[in-house]
C-alpha cells in the first residue's frame, strides 16, 4: 500500500517488468531457488507463520489450555471491564490519533512549501520519529509533570490562565481576633465606614510567611491625610506567644503587598486601590463614608494547571505525544506527494481567481487524497498496536484509565497469566489488520501479473 | 511539450493580472506569510521543548530537579552538572543493557539484510513454481502485529531454551522484520536492467557470484534504507524485549522502562538514560536522513 509513496524516494518504481522479461537468466536450478529462500521461510513460518495459528487455537482453549473453553476468551473481550476500557480507549485512538497527525502533517507539509528554512523544520518535527517510544515517554512524563513548578505543560497553561485570571498572593489569610472585618462574599469587608483624615486598620492573619509576596516589606502605620482615606493591610502576627500587639502595626510584621482594597457603598465600589509594599495605602474622597472590602480575588487558590495524566484527559495526553512522534511522518509522506503535484493545476487555480484557501480545499486536498489515505490508514495500523507510550506515560494511578488492547494483552499474557484472553486479544487485532493484509495483497497481485 | 506550450499563455496572462491586483491584496499576502511564519516557528517550538526539557533535566541534579522545573538552568546556569551522566556510566546494570542493545540491534539488522536480500533475489529473478504466491503470502504478514506472536514465541522459546536469551529477541526481532525486507528488496532488484544480469551470466556467474556480485552492489541503496529501517526499530523496540529478555540480557528500554514506575526519584536514571538511548538513533537519523526517509516511506505499512 505504501508503494505509491515509495517509488518516488527508494527508487523502487511500482511497476515490475513483466514475468516474461523478469524470467530467469540463470536457468535456475529449483534447488538454488530453494536454498535462497529457505532462511526467510523457515524463520517466517517460525516466528509469523505458526504463532498466528497457535494463538488460534490458544484463544478456544481455557486459562490452562488443556480444556475446551469454546467463545469464553471472546465473550471476555466484551464482558471484562479492564478490556472493555482499554477497546474503549483503542477506539479513540483510533479514530483520532491518525486523523489529528495527518491532518497536522498536511498543514505543515503545505505552509513549510511556503518558507526558505521548510527543510529545517521538516527536521525538527521528523525528528522524534527516530527515538524510541520509550524515550519519548520519559520526555512527555516530564511534560505532563502536574506541577505547574516542574512540568513545561502545566507551567505554560498556569502562565496563560493567569495574565487572563490573576492568581491571588494570600490565599489562606483571614481575620483574626478582634478584626474590624468580617466576611463578605469570600472577602472580607470593615464592620464599620470609614472617613477622610483618619486611618483604617486591616489586620489578617494566616499567610505563611514563605507564602508572603516577593516585594513585602515591614509594615508601617499609616498617616492620616486630609481628604483622603488612608490606612495599612498587614499580616498581624509575630511570631512566638505574646509577641506584639493585636490590632497594631509591629516592627516584625509584614506588610501585605500589591493587597486589592475596594471602597463600597451601596453595594457599589467607589473608590479602589492596591496597597504598597508595606501594606499602605491612600484612597481618594469618594472613599468618605464608604465600608472597605477585601475583594474574593485576594484570596482564591493558586491555579495549580491541569492534571494531565489525571484520569479524565490521561488519553488525551499520552495521544498528544503519539502525535508529536508521528506528525513528522505525515507531513514527509504528504510533503512527497506535494512535490509531485502539477504545479500547473494550482497556477490555473489561481489565475481564475481562487484564494489560497480555494486553492488548498480544492485541488491540493482532493489531488492529495490517495497519499492522505494512505497516510491514515497506516497510522491506524500502527495505532491498533500502539503500547509502549501508554506503558510508560501514566503514572500507576491512571493506567487503568488509559487501558489499550495491546496493553491489556501484555497484562493477560504475562502478568495476571490468562494466556487463553491474551490469545483472543490478539486473534482480534489481528482480525482488524486483516483488510489492509487483503488489500496489500490485491494492489501487489496486479503489479506482479502485469 | 505541448503542455509547456499550452502553459505558456497562462503564464503570461498571470503578469499580466498582478498589476492589477490591489494593494490591500497584497498587503494581506504579505501579512499571511508573516502569519505562517509565526505560525510554523510556535509550532517548531513545540517539538523542539520536550526534547531540550529531557536534555537540561539530565544535566541537572534530583535534587535540582525536585525543587524546581528544567527551565531554572536559564536563569541559573551554574546547575547544569555531567553528575548523571557519570553515576550512570559508573552503573553497571545500565552500561551493561546499552551493551545488550548493541548485541541484539546489530546481528538483528545484519541478518534481516541478508536474508531478506537471499529471498529478494529469489523472489525477484529466479524462476520456480507458485513464485508469485509464495511473494505475495510475505507481503500479507506486513501488517501482522508482534502481538500475536509474544504468546506463542515465549511457550516456543521457552521449551527449546532460547527464552532470555539474546539470540531469541534477535531471532523475532528477524523473523518480524523479513516481510518489509523481502517486500522492498524484491521490488527493487526486479528493477535492475536484465542485460547486466545476462552479461554477468555470459561471463559464466553462478547463482551466488551473480547474486553477490551484481545484485548486491546495485541494490545498494534499497539495502540502505532497509538496514538503517531495521537498526532504528530494532535499537528501539522496548516491547520484544520486555517479553523476550531477563534480567542479564535486557536492552537499555526495558532497563530503563523498570525505573519508570518511580519517576519522581528516578529522573537521574531516566533522563540521562533516556538521553543515552536516542542518541545513536538520532546520529543515524541525521547522518542518514534521505536513506531513513526512504525507508520510512516504502515502510509505511509496518
Amino acid at each position: 500500500m505504501s508503494s505509491a509513496a515509495a517509488e518516488d524516494v527508494a527508487g523502487t518504481p511500482a511497476t515490475p517488468s513483466g514475468p516474461r522479461r523478469r524470467k530467469s537468466v540463470t536457468g535456475t536450478r529449483r534447488t538454488a531457488a530453494a536454498l535462497f529462500l529457505l532462511p526467510a521461510l523457515v524463520l517466517l513460518g517460525a516466528l509469523v507463520v505458526y504463532p498466528i495459528g497457535y494463538s488460534l487455537i490458544r484463544s478456544f482453549l481455557s486459562q490452562s489450555g488443556d480444556s475446551f473453553a469454546g467463545v469464553d476468551n471472546y465473550r471476555a473481550l466484551f464482558t471484562d471491564d479492564g478490556i472493555r476500557t482499554a477497546l474503549k480507549n483503542n477506539i479513540i485512538w483510533v479514530v483520532f490519533a491518525p486523523t489529528v497527525s495527518t491532518a497536522l502533517g498536511l498543514i505543515f507539509a503545505v505552509l513549510t512549501e511556503r518558507v526558505r528554512w521548510g527543510t529545517a523544520f521538516k527536521l525538527v518535527v521528523f525528528m522524534p520519529m527516530a527515538i524510541s517510544m520509550l524515550a519519548a515517554g520519559i520526555i512527555f512524563r516530564l511534560v505532563y509533570d502536574q506541577d505547574p513548578d516542574k512540568g513545561v505543560a502545566n507551567a505554560v497553561w498556569v502562565g496563560v490562565h493567569d495574565s487572563f485570571a490573576e492568581s491571588s498572593a494570600f490565599p489562606r489569610a483571614h481575620p483574626g481576633r478582634q478584626s474590624p472585618l468580617r466576611p463578605d462574599q469570600g472577602g472580607f469587608v470593615t464592620a464599620g465606614t470609614v472617613h477622610t483624615g483618619r486611618t483604617v486598620a486591616l489586620p489578617l492573619v494566616g499567610v505563611a510567611p514563605d507564602r508572603m509576596p516577593k516585594g513585602a516589606e515591614p509594615a508601617a502605620r499609616a498617616q492620616p491625610q486630609p481628604g483622603k482615606v488612608t490606612g495599612t493591610a498587614w499580616q498581624d502576627f509575630t511570631r512566638g506567644k505574646g509577641v506584639g500587639k493585636l490590632g497594631a502595626v509591629d516592627p516584625a510584621e509584614q506588610g501585605y503587598a500589591g493587597m486589592r482594597i475596594e471602597a463600597v457603598k451601596d453595594g457599589k465600589v467607589v473608590a479602589s486601590t492596591k496597597a504598597a509594599a508595606d501594606g499602605t495605602f491612600t484612597l481618594p474622597a469618594a472613599a468618605d463614608g464608604a465600608r472597605l472590602r477585601l475583594p474574593a480575588s485576594n484570596f482564591r487558590e493558586p491555579y495549580n494547571g491541569v492534571d494531565w495524566l489525571g484520569p479524565a484527559l490521561v488519553t488525551p495526553a499520552v495521544i498528544g505525544s503519539y502525535v508529536w512522534m508521528w506528525a513528522g511522518f505525515a507531513m514527509v509522506l504528504i510533503a512527497a506527494g506535494l512535490a509531485g503535484m502539477p504545479r500547473e493545476l494550482l497556477e490555473a487555480a489561481r489565475v481564475d481567481g481562487a484564494n489560497e484557501w480555494q486553492v488548498f480545499r480544492r485541488v491540493t486536498v482532493p489531488l492529495l487524497a490517495p497519499v492522505l489515505a494512505v497516510v491514515t490508514v497506516t497510522l491506524m495500523i500502527n495505532v491498533l498496536k500502539i503500547f509502549d507510550l501508554v506503558f510508560i506515560i501514566p503514572p500507576g494511578s491512571s493506567q487503568d484509565d488509559a487501558n489499550v488492547l495491546a496493553l491489556e494483552l501484555y497484562r493477560k499474557g504475562f502478568s495476571e497469566d490468562q494466556p487463553g484472553i491474551a490469545s483472543a486479544i490478539a486473534v482480534f487485532l489481528l482480525l482488524l489488520v486483516i483488510p489492509v493484509m487483503l488489500f496489500n495483497i490485491r494492489r501487489l497481485r496486479r503489479e506482479v501479473r502485469r | 511539450m505541448t503542455t509547456q506550450a499550452g502553459s505558456l499563455p497562462k503564464a503570461a496572462s498571470a503578469t499580466a493580472v498582478r498589476p492589477e491586483r490591489s494593494l490591500g491584496a497584497r498587503l494581506a499576502e504579505r501579512v499571511g506569510g508573516g502569519l505562517v511564519r509565526v505560525f510554523l516557528i510556535v509550532v517548531g517550538l513545540f517539538w523542539l521543548v520536550p526534547t531540550v526539557g529531557l536534555l537540561l533535566a539530565s544535566l541537572r541534579t534530583p535534587a535540582d530537579m525536585s525543587a524546581s522545573g528544567w527551565w531554572r538552568v536559564f536563569s541559573e546556569p551554574s546547575q547544569l552538572t555531567f553528575e548523571s551522566y557519570r553515576k550512570l556510566l559508573e552503573n553497571g546494570d545500565i552500561t551493561n543493557s546499552l551493551l545488550n542493545t548493541v548485541l541484539i540491534t546489530v546481528p538483528a539488522t545484519l541478518l534481516v539484510v541478508a536474508i531478506g536480500s537471499l529471498a529478494g533475489y529469489a523472489f525477484a529473478w529466479m524462476e520456480f513454481p507458485g513464485r508469485d504466491w509464495w511473494f505475495l503470502g510475505v507481503v500479507g504478514l506486513l501488517v501482522v502485529p508482534v502481538q500475536v506472536a509474544l504468546i506463542p514465541i515465549a511457550e516456543l522459546f521457552g521449551r527449546i531454551g532460547l527464552f532470555g536469551t539474546v539470540l531469541g529477541v534477535v531471532l523475532f526481532h528477524t523473523g518480524f522484520g523479513l516481510p518489509f525486507a523481502v517486500f522492498l528488496l524484491r521490488n527493487f532488484f526486479a528493477e535492475i536492467p536484465r542485460e547486466l544480469l545476462e552479461a554477468a551470466r555470459l561471463d559464466g556467474a553462478g547463482e551466488l557470484r551473480l547474486f553477490a556480485r551484481v545484485v548486491l552492489p546495485l541494490g545498494g541503496p534499497a539495502i540502505a534504507s532497509l538496514g538503517i529501517f531495521q537498526f532504528l526499530w530494532v535499537w528501539n523496540d522496548m516491547l520484544v524485549a520486555l517479553v523476550f529478555t531477563k534480567s542479564g540480557t535486557q536492552p537499555i528500554t526495558v532497563a530503563l522502562q523498570t525505573q519508570v514506575r518511580q519517576f519522581g526519584n528516578n529522573i537521574d536514571v531516566l533522563a540521562p538514560g533516556a538521553f543515552i538511548s536516542m542518541v545513536i538513533p538520532l546520529a543515524v537519523f541525521f547522518a542518514f536522513q534521505r536513506q531513513f526517509v526512504s525507508g520510512v516511506m516504502a515502510g509505511a505499512v509496518k
